[in-house]
């Protein structure tokens, strides 16, 4: 086996509020192997875009480490993270909000060249900036405009190549089609696997569209209130999900067929405050499958079928 | 009246266009839509397809500032172009109501979730606030909120429950026609499992009409039992749920379907519609779609398009299907 590109251990973040400590990311551990895609998946507020975040020391970890190529990058000084961070990239889930309106498709895509003082300006930076258009489709006429001058799939385009600029390992993409209707959705999709296959990407799609998160990754986490309750191959967890929850989430799926329907699990009950959440399983208020041992503490990710790993108390007196 | 009594709403001929500083924004183009009891019609299309539009000219709710509205909208044989405010607000909320898309927005922060209920039982049935209140109180139930929310104000609740909130103020006065407008894409998918349930429940309970406004083919499916597809202004296709998903004709929803990641079957690449949708106030000549349809011929960007009914229910607007034995490629391998 090789070894991982990206490796996150007990990864915490906490946010300290007036009403108590949200464990926005409580406890999750996993790692990426060079060139794959690992997907997490979960609803809002379940701490998915946290953790890319924090993997990216966007948002300083309270607690746990990470390690890229073997380097734990959670204590690097600013100098030296601003380096690592060529290798890292992110793209970005509202395309409108995160490029600076006063600046041009050609400004926002050669800026990463200059900060990393890749290229100087000049005909080789125009040259660099140009290139990068053309990878990701964008036309060369754009180079003068402003974003809001284009389209939504266009403006995710400046994204793609602002990200790939800095010729990055590991890029995070944080909903990259949300914004997008779907015909243009699926332009971009491919886009994002051809250049992964082009450049030997590793990627992390954080997604709560489970179609895409299917369709785009080789391995799939599910995020439920900043804990991780399970992770398999994408195959796997679609065709064998264990945890309860992501039965109900994948029977959720409206699927735009006119044969018969899943039976579906609809769930009730109000959602545990991620404030100070109890020590017992956070998913116990919504389960339809509990019994009185999920109040035993918060269950442990525990490898239930070789690769397939599930956190649920339901699960380890299997 | 009219002699469409079988109808409970009728849009015939329906453009909008908009005045704006950009020049004539072209929203709708001529659609014609019939709603018989009970239907649940989906009306599915893109960004800027003109299906929200299109529901807020069914309740006469176009800014009149900048929109003109061309055509006739019949609720139960009533033509609301001619109404009087009277008339209209009498057969807004009790006749036709709608489900907006974003609930943080379409609630009013400042009034109680009980009291904004109420308010459309008090203006339709001409009870007294106590009693409004108390059927407002058994609308949240029905909606799965418990009756003591009532005092609460919006921002005290979930998403999921301000869109039930939403649905409560819609339903309060059973109404005959409900424009439910993506109720539940701002929800998260295990709430949205919720919400469809609700509103399918309370159909089957009630036999309301519903159109429902959506760019989700998996929520069609799930709810509806007839399609309309919308594309710049224009209805392209429309039949039944059957037609058009399973005997779709044109080129525009085959391409919406192969867009689509197949959950079922992960292939590796998808088979997205090349460009994007044309400026509603630049929309090109002959058929809108023709730019980025791989069936057009020279044709095609020139001639106007005719809606053109391929069965006594389906009908599709494309001019390919002049030509004897023209097929799509989704109909040959079904």
């Amino acid at each position: 086996m090789s070894t991982p590109i990206l490796e996150v251990r007990n990864l915490r973040k906490y946010f300290y509020t007036n009403r108590g400590t949200v464990h926005a990311v409580d406890d999750v551990s996993f790692s990426v192997e060079k060139g794959h895609t690992l997907g997490i998946v979960g609803e809002s507020g379940c701490g998915k875009s946290t953790v890319g975040r924090t993997i990216l020391r966007l948002l300083q970890p309270t607690g746990g480490e990470v390690f890229f190529n073997g380097e734990n990058i959670t204590q690097l000084s600013k100098a030296r993270l601003r380096e690592r961070r060529k290798d890292m990239q992110m793209i970005f889930q509202d395309p409108s909000a995160s490029l600076d309106p006063r600046m041009t498709v050609g400004q926002i895509i050669g800026e990463p060249l200059l900060i990393n003082n890749l290229v100087r300006r000049g005909a080789e930076y125009e040259k660099a900036i140009r290139k990068l258009m053309s990878t990701v489709g964008l036309a060369q006429r754009w180079y003068n405009t402003y974003p809001h001058q284009l389209d939504g799939g266009r403006r995710q385009r400046i994204g793609i190549a602002r990200a790939l600029a800095v010729e990055p390992k590991l890029i995070i993409c944080d909903e990259p089609v949300s914004a997008l209707d779907v015909s243009i959705q699926a332009q971009i999709l491919n886009l994002l696997m051809d250049l992964q296959e082009e450049m030997g990407l590793t990627c992390i799609f954080i997604t709560h569209d489970l179609s895409v998160v299917h369709h785009f990754s080789d391995e799939i986490a599910v995020m439920y209130l900043g804990r991780l309750v399970e992770k398999a191959p994408s195959e796997e967890l679609f065709e064998n999900p264990i945890h309860p929850y992501t039965k109900a989430l994948l029977s959720a799926i409206p699927i735009p067929e006119t044969a018969e329907k899943n039976q579906r699990i609809i769930l009730e009950g109000e959602v545990t405050s991620p404030i100070d959440p109890p020590a017992e399983c956070r998913f116990k208020k919504r389960c339809y499958e509990k019994t009185d041992a999920c109040e035993n503490g918060e269950p442990e990710l525990t490898e239930v079928v070789p690769g397939h790993f599930v956190a649920c108390h339901r699960c380890q007196y299997m | 009246m009219n002699g469409s009594n079988e109808y409970i709403l009728e849009i015939k001929n329906l453009t909008v266009n908009y005045d704006t500083e950009y020049g004539l924004v072209r929203a709708v183009n001529g659609i014609n839509i019939v709603m018989r009891e009970q239907e649940a019609l989906g009306l599915v299309g893109e960004t800027g397809a003109g299906k929200t539009t299109t529901a807020l000219a069914s309740l006469r709710m176009v800014p009149e500032a900048v929109g003109k509205v061309e055509g006739q909208i019949l609720v139960g044989g009533k033509n609301i172009m001619e109404m009087s405010d009277r008339e209209l607000e009498n057969m807004r909320g009790k006749n036709i109501s709608m489900i907006f898309q974003d609930p943080m927005t379409a609630l009013n922060p400042v009034l109680t979730i009980g009291r904004q209920i109420a308010e459309s039982i008090q203006i339709h049935e001409h009870v007294d606030k106590k009693t409004a209140m108390e059927r407002a109180k058994d609308m949240l139930e029905i909606v799965g909120i418990h009756r003591d929310r009532a005092q609460d104000y919006p921002h005290q609740l979930s998403g999921g429950m301000k869109q039930r909130v939403v649905i409560a103020i819609a339903l309060a006065c059973h109404t005959q026609i409900l424009i439910a407008d993506e109720p539940t894409t701002a929800l998260d998918v295990t709430i949205q499992a919720q919400v469809l349930e609700l509103i399918k429940e309370y159909r089957n309970k009630y036999k309301t009409a519903m159109l429902m406004i959506t760019h989700d083919l998996g929520i069609v499916a799930e709810v509806c039992d007839k399609v309309a597809v919308m594309y710049a202004g224009n209805i392209v296709e429309y039949g039944t749920l059957d037609e058009v998903f399973n005997h779709t004709l044109h080129p525009y929803t085959e391409g919406l379907f192969s867009s689509l990641p197949n959950i079922k079957n992960r292939t590796k690449r998808l088979n997205p519609i090349p460009g994007a949708m044309p400026d509603p106030s630049k929309l090109p000549e002959g058929c809108v779609f023709a730019p980025r349809c791989a069936y057009a011929t020279q044709a095609c960007f020139q001639t106007d398009q005719e809606n053109r009914f391929i069965t006594d229910t389906h009908m599709v607007r494309c001019s390919r299907y002049q030509e004897s034995g023209f097929k799509i490629n989704r109909g040959n391998t079904k």
